[in-house]
C-alpha cells in the first residue's frame, strides 16, 4: 500500500466517523443529517487538518473479539480491586515498574497505553517513544511476585492489542525472541 | 416489572455505587497517582453501567445514540487526562515514595533527597524555582 493511497484511506476513514458521530448527535440517521455532517466533516478535516498517523490497516475479528472481552473482563475486576481499596481501613502498597515493549507503532502504542490505564490496577506514567519502554503505576502489589505478574499481563495486553490490530510485521516482532525483554532490568535506576 | 426493567435497574444502582466509591477513593487514597485510579476504574465502569442502564429504559429514543457517543468518549478521554494528570504528579514529585514498593522509573532525587521522600508536599528543585 503506498503512502498515497494510505493518506487517503485514513482520511476516508476519519470522515466516515465525524459523519457517524454527528448522526448519533442528532440521534437519527436521515439523508438530511447524512449530507450536513459529510459537508461539516469536510470542512473541519480541512480548517483542521491532523498529521497523518500510520495505520497497519489490520483488522482482525477474531482477536478483537478476544481483546475485548478480556478488556470488559479486566475493567469490571479492576475496578472492584480499586473500590474495594478506596473501602478498606488501611493503606496499601504502589509501585512503579518499567516495562520493555516490542511494538514500534505510535498507533498502537496508544491503544496498548490507553488500555492500560483502564485495566489491570495500572496507569501509564511514561513512554519512553524511541526505546518502547513504558513506566507505569501499579495501584496494589503485595509483594515481588506479584509485580512479576503485573509485568507479564502488561506484555499479555500489548500481545492482544497487536494480535487484534497490528500489521503482520508487528506480530512478528512479537513472536521474535531477541527483540523481547532484552533489557528489563537494565532500564530504571533503582 | 419486566425483566429489562430489573436489569436497567441493577445497571443504573451498581453503576452509581462505582462512581461514589470513586469519589470516596479520591478523597482517601494517599496520593495523586492512587487518586487517579480511582478516577478511571471505577469511574469509567460506573458511567458505562449509567448509560447502559439508561439505554435499556430510553430504547427506541433518538437520545440513545447520544448515551453511546458519552460511553464511547468516556472511554478514549478518561485514560487521557489520568495519564497527564500522574504524569505532571511524578515529575513534580507529588508521589508518596515510602508507599512505593518498587521504583524502576527512579527519577534521581533533588539535592535534598529526604525532603523529597516526604509526604505529599513538592520538593524544592531547580524546576521549581522557575514557576
Amino acid at each position: 500500500m503506498s503512502a498515497r493511497v494510505g493518506r487517503l484511506r485514513q482520511q476516508g476513514l476519519l470522515l466516515v466517523w465525524l459523519v457517524l458521530v454527528w448522526n448519533l448527535l442528532w440521534g437519527t440517521f436521515s439523508w438530511a443529517n447524512l449530507l450536513s455532517g459529510a459537508l461539516l466533516a469536510v470542512v473541519v478535516t480541512t480548517l483542521l487538518p491532523l498529521p497523518p498517523v500510520t495505520t497497519s490497516g489490520r483488522f482482525r475479528p477474531l482477536a478483537a473479539l478476544r481483546f475485548l472481552g478480556r478488556f470488559l473482563l479486566d475493567l469490571l475486576v479492576s475496578s472492584v480491586e480499586v473500590s474495594w481499596l478506596a473501602f478498606r481501613p488501611g493503606r496499601h502498597r504502589s509501585a512503579i515498574i518499567t516495562v520493555q515493549l516490542r511494538t514500534d507503532s505510535d498507533l498502537l502504542l496508544t491503544v496498548i497505553a490507553e488500555a492500560l490505564s483502564l485495566v489491570p490496577g495500572s496507569l501509564v506514567l511514561d513512554l519512553d517513544r524511541e526505546r518502547k519502554v513504558m513506566a507505569i503505576h501499579l495501584v496494589q502489589v503485595r509483594d515481588a511476585a506479584h509485580v512479576e505478574r503485573q509485568r507479564a499481563n502488561v506484555l499479555g495486553m500489548e500481545d492482544r492489542v497487536v494480535r487484534a490490530f497490528g500489521s503482520a510485521e508487528d506480530i512478528a516482532r512479537l513472536d521474535d525472541p531477541s527483540t523481547e525483554t532484552p533489557e528489563t532490568e537494565g532500564v530504571g535506576r533503582r | 416489572m419486566t425483566v429489562a426493567d430489573v436489569v436497567a435497574s441493577v445497571c443504573l444502582v451498581a453503576g452509581s455505587f462505582l462512581c461514589l466509591t470513586a469519589g470516596l477513593g479520591l478523597v482517601r487514597f494517599p496520593d495523586v497517582l492512587n487518586r487517579m485510579h480511582a478516577a478511571t476504574k471505577p469511574q469509567v465502569l460506573g458511567v458505562l453501567l449509567v448509560m447502559t442502564g439508561a439505554v435499556i429504559r430510553l430504547v427506541g429514543q433518538p437520545i440513545v445514540w447520544m448515551l453511546v457517543l458519552v460511553a464511547v468518549f468516556q472511554l478514549l478521554t478518561a485514560p487521557v487526562s489520568a495519564h497527564l494528570v500522574s504524569r505532571v504528579a511524578y515529575r513534580r514529585r507529588h508521589v508518596r515514595r515510602d508507599l512505593l514498593l518498587v521504583d524502576e522509573l527512579g527519577v534521581p532525587a533533588p539535592s535534598g533527597s529526604t525532603a523529597a521522600a516526604r509526604a505529599d508536599e513538592p520538593a524544592e528543585g531547580p524546576e521549581r524555582a522557575g514557576g
